[in-house]
């Protein structure tokens, strides 16, 4: 097929009046870093609408980078054409050929006159156009309702596009423009796919992980930093905390208290986010709970749990069934990083009856009679390791003494 | 004495001695052990496979490290056959293969399968209608090389991955990519290819590694059968120091390719043009890969002229080192329809990236004056 140009379409935050600009903006940037392999190709931008001009380039490969990029709804392979009747004719019924239509195939054409300067009416247009094609294809049906194909034009002063696909793309708003949380990254399949949840809602994430060496092993941790890098591969760039937890941990397991150790675990957590999130001027933290799906995430295990924390408590995936979650993962390419076989802190310690219904009050009087928790949580938060992860691979703020690049 | 026989083997990269030679003093830890010698091996491996994976376009995920061509090439072709003989008995493959496609194949047919050999034109080419009017419904393999390893014919890829795909989307495509890689633009996902198989020291590598490239969703059933290393499809405790001098020589080919071609293909021009000038002499390709030269010497033993050309301080090789020590015509210049004077006389001539002008006169040279010299002895005997 050929095709001059891609159509992207904004979504939901095009209503947002005054904020569009910026939101536009924010797209606008996300594409042209993606677009950075493909020097051929150039941005256009009109009022509501981003055209990347392909220049040559190939589109099918421009599709599957852009599908990815929050903000954009749909996609559409745009053909031009001067702005004269027979010139567009002509170019929908190339376009017809190279949709291939069998026997019986529905079409319908719809053009909009955005130019009024150009002499036929949309509505004489539709006919204008559809005439010839049906003249050109006997295989071709037209059916305004439902049709197979809807071909669209748009004539504009300085040409006429002409496209029938509309290929759908990921949405939501585009990155960061909703401001920053605190994803509390594990190495499960659930919360990569909350994280990626909330940058699709125009949130820029930091990522915290815990980690309980020789609990846990190194490659338990590489394997979160990978999960990060794939995030990092919507986000550009990424940021993860490495929080060395074991300490905390195990100050809990001196407590007696074997079923409600992973609330307490869990509170932890988020008062050490928490710290983080502060310090890196987040506003709320992100965990990929899921209500009833283990003992810690029953309601009241998020009642009690949720208490820790006074920042809003964002949990994106809390009314999905895990195959929803799973297929989630699988289509943004962490699953089968998440079902790599090493422990992380979180199944650790896991109580043979951890509680599904925890007591506030107990739970307080458990925490107050470790004397040294705040240290050891503040203890936590100053020797926490932090990552930037880029897109591709690069890795900042990490000494990697084994990998030595002049070796490869 | 100078070396013309790149594609047999070629000398590695300083740089890859090195590196090979550091890692295997610093990283000899067991890439599967739980502490940190293991770990760190274990990253090295990671690396690699990325670094492979980016000069090759695929996903890491996709790259299974083999010991070399030879298991590549049979991993994709015994383990592709097995796995998927529920679905039929039926391979495809040319009769120019390498023997280490050409035998596996063959010794498939002692497990009931079926193979077909497609026949080549004079030029040693297959087409794509060709091997689509091979494929019947019980075929789940069609193997073919990109580059010969003789002749250096050039197989269109492209052409039969398209048609082949279009028309027959569950039969998997192997290419035996080893003299392509470094020499030609490679396109791994443009051919359709599911398995495609490279070799290490056929790029300045080390020897006794390579790897083979299993597309996403393609499943292999395992030659070597033991620990759950490479995904389960390849058991054995993995070779850390040659993976990374692999994934090195393969990130610098790839990178030079563009380069290493334009040189070769001028120094392949002088020596075609030298062959032609030389009546006693056929050339048998010289103008698909950049890389070699291949023409026949009828009636004369290519031995002979190869011991005569190493007297001259050349070392160039007849027919595939694989198999150049049989005493046999060579099967690809027999299904090429030469006769067997001109199968049994086939020189080849590769070259590689480090060669100069002046390495190729001195060729060239040699060439005149191993054929005189010979032609002499011809007439004294007569």
């Amino acid at each position: 097929m050929h095709y001059d140009m891609l159509l992207l379409r904004f979504g939901e935050f095009t209503l947002k009046g005054k904020n569009r600009a910026r939101f536009e903006k924010a797209v606008l940037k996300h594409v042209k870093l993606l677009l950075k392999p493909f020097p051929g190709a150039s941005l256009r931008k009109e009022f509501g609408r981003i055209y990347v001009v392909l220049g040559g380039e190939p589109y099918e490969q421009i599709i599957q980078v852009l599908q990815k990029v929050f903000g954009i709804t749909t996609i559409s392979p745009v053909k031009m054409a001067p702005v004269e009747l027979d010139a567009i004719i002509e170019t929908a019924v190339a376009l017809m050929h190279e949709l291939n239509v069998d026997e019986g195939t529905t079409f319908k054409v719809n053009a909009r006159r955005v130019w009024k300067g150009f002499p036929h009416s949309s509505q004489e247009m539709n006919h204008l156009i559809g005439s010839p094609l049906l003249r050109n294809f006997p295989a071709l049906r037209v059916d305004v309702r439902q049709p197979n194909i809807e071909l669209r034009v748009e004539v504009r002063e300085q040409a006429a596009y002409i496209f029938s696909d509309v290929i759908m793309a990921v949405g939501g708003f585009p990155l960061g423009t909703n401001g920053k949380a605190m994803l509390l990254l594990s190495g499960g399949i659930d919360s990569p796919v909350a994280g990626w949840s909330s940058m699709r809602r125009g949130l820029e994430i930091e990522c915290v992980h815990f980690y309980s060496y020789p609990f846990t092993s190194e490659r338990a941790k590489e394997k979160v930093i990978d999960l990060a890098k794939v995030l990092a591969g919507y986000a550009g760039r990424i940021k993860i905390h490495l929080v060395p937890f074991t300490e905390v941990q195990t100050a809990f397991t001196r407590t007696g208290q074997d079923n409600l150790i992973i609330t307490l675990m869990r509170r932890s957590m988020l008062r050490i986010a928490t710290m983080l999130a502060e310090r890196e001027g987040a506003l709320a933290l992100v965990t990929g709970d899921s209500l009833g799906q283990v003992a810690s995430q029953t309601l009241s295990s998020m009642n009690v749990i949720g208490r820790s924390t006074e920042l809003p408590l964002l949990r994106p995936l809390v009314m999905m069934d895990k195959q929803e979650i799973t297929e989630i993962a699988k289509q943004i390419g962490t699953y089968d990083l998440s079902i790599l076989p090493y422990e992380d802190c979180c199944t650790l310690f896991v109580p043979k009856s951890p509680t599904t219904n925890p007591n506030l009050w107990v739970v307080q009087k458990i925490e107050a009679s470790i004397r040294d928790l705040n240290a050891l949580i503040d203890q936590a938060v100053a020797t926490t390791e932090t990552v930037v992860l880029e897109a591709g691979g690069a890795v900042e703020g990490r000494k990697e003494e084994v990998i030595q690049e002049d070796w490869f | 004495m100078k070396y013309f026989d790149y594609a047999a083997t070629t000398p590695p990269f300083e740089e890859v001695i090195t590196t090979v030679a550091e890692v295997m003093r610093r990283h000899y830890g067991n890439p599967s052990s739980m502490h940190r010698y293991g770990e760190d091996a274990d990253k090295l491996i990671k690396r690699s496979r990325e670094v492979c994976a980016a000069a090759l376009g695929v996903s890491p995920s996709e790259i299974v490290f083999t010991s070399g061509a030879t298991e590549s090439n049979n991993l994709a072709v015994k383990g592709a056959a097995l796995q998927y003989q529920t679905r039929g008995k039926h391979i495809v493959t040319v009769s120019t293969e390498h023997p280490s496609v050409y035998e596996a194949c063959k010794q498939l047919t002692n497990l009931g399968f079926e193979v077909t050999f497609l026949p080549v034109d004079e030029e040693g080419h297959v087409t794509a209608e060709q091997v689509c009017a091979a494929v019947r419904k019980d075929t789940i393999l069609v193997s073919i090389m990109h580059v010969n390893n003789e002749t250096g014919r050039v197989q269109p890829l492209h052409d039969i991955g398209a048609a082949l795909k279009k028309r027959f989307p569950r039969v998997l495509f192997h290419i035996d990519g080893v003299q392509g890689f470094g020499k030609l633009s490679v396109d791994i996902r443009g051919w359709q290819a599911d398995l495609y198989s490279l070799s290490a020291h056929k790029l300045r590598g080390p020897k006794g590694v390579g790897l083979l490239f299993v597309r996403e969703g393609v499943e292999l059933f395992p030659l070597l059968s033991g620990g759950s290393q490479e995904q389960g499809v390849r058991a054995g405790t993995e070779n850390v120091p040659l993976l990374v001098g692999m994934s090195k020589a393969v990130r610098l080919a790839g990178e030079r390719q563009a380069e290493t071609a334009r040189r070769m293909i001028e120094w392949r021009e002088r020596v075609v043009a030298e062959v032609k000038t030389i009546p006693q002499l056929r050339l048998n390709s010289g103008k698909e890969a950049p890389h070699i030269v291949h023409f026949s010497y009828p009636g004369m033993k290519a031995e002979v002229l190869l011991h005569t050309l190493e007297q001259l301080g050349v070392a160039v090789s007849t027919k595939s080192a694989c198999s150049s020590k049989l005493a046999e015509p060579s099967r690809v210049l027999l299904a090429m329809g030469r006769n067997e004077a001109e199968a049994a006389g086939g020189i080849r001539i590769s070259f590689g990236d480090e060669h100069t002008e002046q390495d190729i006169d001195e060729l060239i040279l040699a060439l005149r004056q191993a054929v005189a010299k010979l032609e002499s002895l011809e007439r004294w005997k007569r």
